[in-house]
């Protein structure tokens, strides 16, 4: 079953694959998919820069859903906690948030072995430490965008669901949400994309991704304006692939929406 | 007939309820104690850190990094802002070609992350030396500063054309209609009466393509150019010291809230004639 799948992976893999556009140029040029080429690398890093944007999109919506809970909240501390969060990760550089992330995680595990008797160097994993960095990050601006959304829903949507005699997480899961989705929609496909462009910042710490493999492929052929020339045009095919199919999200979302 | 004779008799307000302790104020509570934490931790890590010759040795470069990341941002931003002018308007243009190429390129510049650009320019010219050396550009090309600065004003110049042209159409219809009732010169009716509706709609857009221009920045440290992020790469691999990400933590913070601040007076001045 498994074996099977990842065949049929494999079949439609549109870098590598048997139709794949590195197979185009031929078996035997600088990007074709085998040992002459760095076609495979390259295909390998696109795998993880997707994987590690759709790795921290579900955790940086649901930290960014929770700080805009905080800071629409009634009490005076936990919106002022929610506000330091969000001043503290929108003002540093990303770059920045990452090697505090990790290099941060490192010697924070590290004193916790030493304090338990291990003396050993760890290592910590980039991609772990990418994703926490980039959720965060993410995390801070979606919670912008839900709270304007959250602000754009009336308050009679609200006592609607008090007036049905609905619980509140009921009235949010069942009144609130629905429509929160429909309007957070275009600002969250704009962090989506930024996000994509973010996740060029994990090769600099060692993640085989886009940049990483592209760059190592231009050190090794020398051909560096070719190599970054493919990083960015696998970028920007990434960005329209994915504005095309959140365009179809957009639209299938607002199919209900009051049509004015 | 009745008639009132006796007033109720005033009486105490009624003892004030005391909130109960809600969820809401427990978590507050909890957030806000880790934050303070938090805080106390990254002092005490600071405090017992403290290292004079450190300082000494460190502190000028901190402010040099400083330095070379404002000189770097505010040139890139004015520079952008000049070529940001012309693609706008080509942008706006009823030529199809001229629209069209201006389009591929805010959307090229756009969607494609600005370290791989930067490696593009930076790494990618820089292989072409000879054909650089003919034309003698060459020592515009070695120089990782000269570099950043290319790549950041090819970068911002995008993001800034939009935000202008956004601006230039947001202005209605009717301001050009009437600026041409008045017998206006297109010219004069530009300068005077569709710019300045624009730019106060693009000052916010432009505060924050400077906060992530100046966030965006730090990426130069990594093309070997001494800005705040490389004098802090510097610093921490030789004492590995983790205090040097926390400076820097904290000289972005100020730039950036200083900047968000100063900002938000501007904003406040300059709008001052539209308030109800």
């Amino acid at each position: 079953m498994g074996g099977s799948l990842s065949a049929l992976l494999d079949a439609l893999d549109p870098l590598c694959g048997p139709v794949g556009l590195f197979r185009l140029f031929g078996p035997n040029s600088i990007i074709s998919c085998g040992d002459t080429g760095w076609g495979d690398e390259i295909a390998f890093g696109v795998k993880v820069t997707i994987t590690l944007a759709l790795a921290t999109v579900p955790v940086g919506l649901v930290l960014g859903f929770l700080i805009a809970l905080a800071a629409q909240s009634e009490d005076r501390l936990l919106r002022l906690a929610a506000g330091i969060y969000t001043t503290i990760f929108r003002g540093l550089p990303e770059l920045l948030t990452l090697f505090i992330v990790y290099y941060g995680a490192q010697i924070l595990a590290q004193s916790v072995l030493a304090s338990l008797g291990f003396e050993e160097r760890i290592e910590i994993n980039a991609f772990f430490a990418g994703m926490v960095a980039l959720a965060v990050v993410f995390s801070s601006y979606s919670s912008e965008v839900l709270l304007s959304a959250f602000r754009a829903i009336p308050r009679g949507q609200y006592e609607a669901g008090d007036a049905l005699g609905f619980r509140r997480h009921k009235t949010m899961r069942l009144i609130v949400l629905p429509q929160l989705i429909r309007i957070a929609l275009p600002g969250l496909t704009n962090l989506w994309l930024i996000l994509l462009k973010d996740t060029s910042y994990v090769s600099v710490v060692g993640l085989a991704d886009i940049v990483r493999q592209t760059g190592v492929a231009a050190r090794v052929s020398k051909e560096a304006f070719f190599f970054y020339f493919i990083a960015c045009m696998l970028y920007l095919v990434l960005a329209m692939i994915s504005s095309f199919g959140l365009g179809f999200v957009e639209r299938w979302a607002q199919r209900s929406g009051v049509s004015r | 007939m009745t008639a009132v004779t006796e007033l109720i008799p005033a009486r105490p307000a009624p003892a004030a309820v005391r909130a109960p302790i809600s969820v809401a104020r427990i978590a507050g509570i909890v957030v806000l104690a880790l934050w303070a934490l938090l805080a106390f931790g990254l002092l005490m890590t600071v405090i017992n850190g403290w290292d004079e010759a450190k300082f000494l040795r460190y502190g000028p470069r901190y402010l040099h990094g400083l330095w070379v990341t404002v000189s770097l941002v505010g040139l890139s931003i004015v520079l952008g802002a000049l070529l940001s002018i012309p693609i706008a308007f080509a942008r706006m243009a009823k030529n199809r070609l001229l629209n069209g190429i201006a389009y591929c390129y805010v959307y090229l510049f756009r969607s494609t992350p600005l370290l791989a650009q930067l490696f593009l320019i930076y790494y990618g010219l820089g292989s072409f030396k000879p054909q650089l050396e003919a034309v003698g550009l060459w020592w515009f090309f070695r120089e990782a500063w000269y570099c950043g600065l290319f790549s950041f004003v090819l970068n911002t110049a995008a993001y800034q054309a939009e935000i202008l042209r956004g601006a230039i159409e947001s202005v209605p219809r009717g301001q050009h209609e009437g600026a041409a009732a008045l017998g206006l010169s297109r010219r004069i009716a530009f300068r005077k009466i569709i710019l300045p509706q624009a730019l106060i709609v693009a000052l916010r857009p432009y505060g924050n393509e400077i906060v992530l221009m100046m966030k965006g920045s730090a990426v130069v440290a990594i093309v070997t150019v001494y800005d705040l992020m490389g004098e802090t790469r510097y610093a921490f691999s030789r004492t590995f010291d983790y205090q040097t990400y926390l400076w820097a933590a904290i000289f972005y913070l100020i730039m950036v809230e200083g900047l968000r601040q100063v900002w938000a007076v501007l904003e406040k001045r300059l709008t001052r004639h539209l308030k109800r």
